[in-house]
């Protein structure tokens, strides 16, 4: 596993794919590969795309990268597409869309299954971005599952979020609700040749300004709102992608410019910290649980109303807690 | 705590625009617990080996209706190999002549060539068998 690591650092893309999918498979060790390139990390600027299945959060995403190639920037995106709740497939489809960038070297597209993670990525994301960031990615993008309201994991992991809006989805309630509609650094209004395109755009811009400065992390941005013209129109299309492109850049700049870059680390790494804690405390239990034959035993108890989860839950954690050191041993 | 999950990449390459063998292969195998890539259509075999890599499939899928086979599938092996990808199986699918088929799989080219007709759960159950194998 140090092997790989320092085949990551070394710039080779099969051992960075590999690394990817050894965190999504639960490798045992793999830790050992992100400890020999976690100092390394730290350098791109993460942006976060996310939006209603089908509001065009790909096509986007592939525009986007033009607009970066443009620049000489390069690009590498984490794209997440849903598992099946029921056999654990999972077809990958984002990626379809961003094959024109399929043989630049400059560009390293990754598809990831959610694999029953909730929250609209997978739980190899955030390690997943800290491998594209050693292979020196000046922009990585991740692009989350089709989202409804509540899944607002990515905030955790990216430094500008940008929330796509297609019209027809719902009244002006729908725009003042918690959520989603809250996360946004960047609003984009996609396919704004349809119908309902500028009434959506009123709606939201009412929303922003009333909770302009009210949450969130970055204080004196006011989040703008971009419309973003149809992909059957390819060169006023490329134009509002290339402006989204100059608007990410810009509240990146902001965030460096009100030293607010340390406030979204902190965010992240508390995230990293909890998921491995939750791993490494959490996860063993719950197998020696589910192998031992408690668990078939707690459900059956539940299920005949004799005792009820919480206590269940609080007998198990307490004959745990007890191995447990204490803080002067430790 | 291990969790393996089989990745194959589904590709379409050249002049050729038959994918409902290759879409209802993508169905199937997510049906079956693997993780799907579909490349869409008129790629580069170029396209599909940068693909298969980055993406760190197990298993490269190429559906053909041309009549390149006996071009396309010693490339695409070649390509493969010279990026340090030998270890990605390579299968087939399409209208390939059963002599071709033999020739392709015996010279190294493809693991195994699945002609018209096959069932899905056939191919399933080769994948699964391999993979096993593999992983022992």
């Amino acid at each position: 596993m140090k092997e790989l690591g320092k085949r990551v650092l070394a710039g080779d893309v099969r051992a960075a794919s590999r690394l990817i999918r050894n965190l999504e498979d639960q490798i045992a060790d793999t830790y050992i590969a992100i400890q020999e390139i976690f100092k390394e990390t730290g350098k791109s600027h993460v942006i976060g795309i996310t939006g209603a299945p089908g509001a065009g959060k790909s096509t986007l995403t592939d525009e986007l990268i033009c607009a970066y190639r443009s620049q000489e920037k390069s690009v590498g995106v984490l794209a997440v597409d849903p598992t099946s709740p029921f056999t654990g497939g999972a077809l990958l489809g984002d990626r379809i869309r961003m094959l024109r960038h399929a043989e630049d070297k400059g560009v390293f597209v990754r598809s990831l299954a959610t694999r029953g993670a909730m929250g609209g990525i997978s739980k190899a994301v955030g390690e997943g971005i800290h491998v594209m960031d050693v292979l020196g990615k000046d922009k990585i993008i991740v692009e989350t599952v089709g989202v409804g309201q509540q899944e607002v994991e990515i905030i955790n992991h990216a430094h500008t979020v940008i929330v796509v809006l297609v019209p027809g989805m719902g009244d002006e309630i729908q725009a003042l609700k918690a959520g989603l509609m809250e996360i946004a650094d960047i609003f984009v209004i996609n396919k704004a040749d349809r119908d309902g395109a500028g009434k959506l755009y009123k709606e939201t811009m009412n929303m922003v300004q009333m909770s302009r400065d009210k949450y969130g992390i970055a204080k004196g941005w006011t989040t703008p709102v971009l419309l973003v013209e149809s992909v059957l129109e390819p060169h006023k299309f490329a134009e509002s992608v290339t402006k989204l492109r100059d608007k990410i850049d810009e509240h990146y700049q902001f965030l460096v410019d009100h030293d607010l870059i340390s406030e979204r680390m902190r965010r992240k790494t508390a995230a990293e910290i909890s998921e491995a804690l939750w791993g490494a405390i959490l996860a063993p239990i719950l197998e020696e649980v589910e192998s031992s034959g408690e668990m078939q035993r707690m459900i059956d108890k539940s299920l005949l109303k004799e005792v009820d989860p919480y206590t269940l839950a609080d007998e198990v954690a307490k004959r745990y807690l007890k191995e447990r050191p204490t803080s002067s041993e430790a | 705590m291990e969790n393996q999950i089989i990745r194959i990449l589904l590709a379409k390459t050249g002049l050729d625009s038959h994918d409902k063998g290759v879409r209802l292969l993508a169905r199937g195998l997510k049906d079956s617990g693997m993780e799907v890539i579909y490349t869409g259509l008129y790629r580069t075999l170029e396209e599909v080996a940068q693909t298969a890599i980055q993406e760190d499939v197990d298993i490269v899928g190429l559906s053909m209706h041309t009549g390149a086979h006996n071009q396309a599938f010693p490339r695409l092996r070649e390509l493969l190999n010279s990026q340090n990808a030998g270890d990605i199986l390579i299968i087939g699918g399409g209208a390939i002549p059963r002599d071709d088929q033999l020739e392709l799989v015996e010279a190294g080219s493809a693991a195994a060539i699945f002609g018209p007709g096959t069932s899905t759960s056939t191919i399933v159950d080769w994948i699964n068998k391999i993979m096993a194998a593999r992983r022992k």
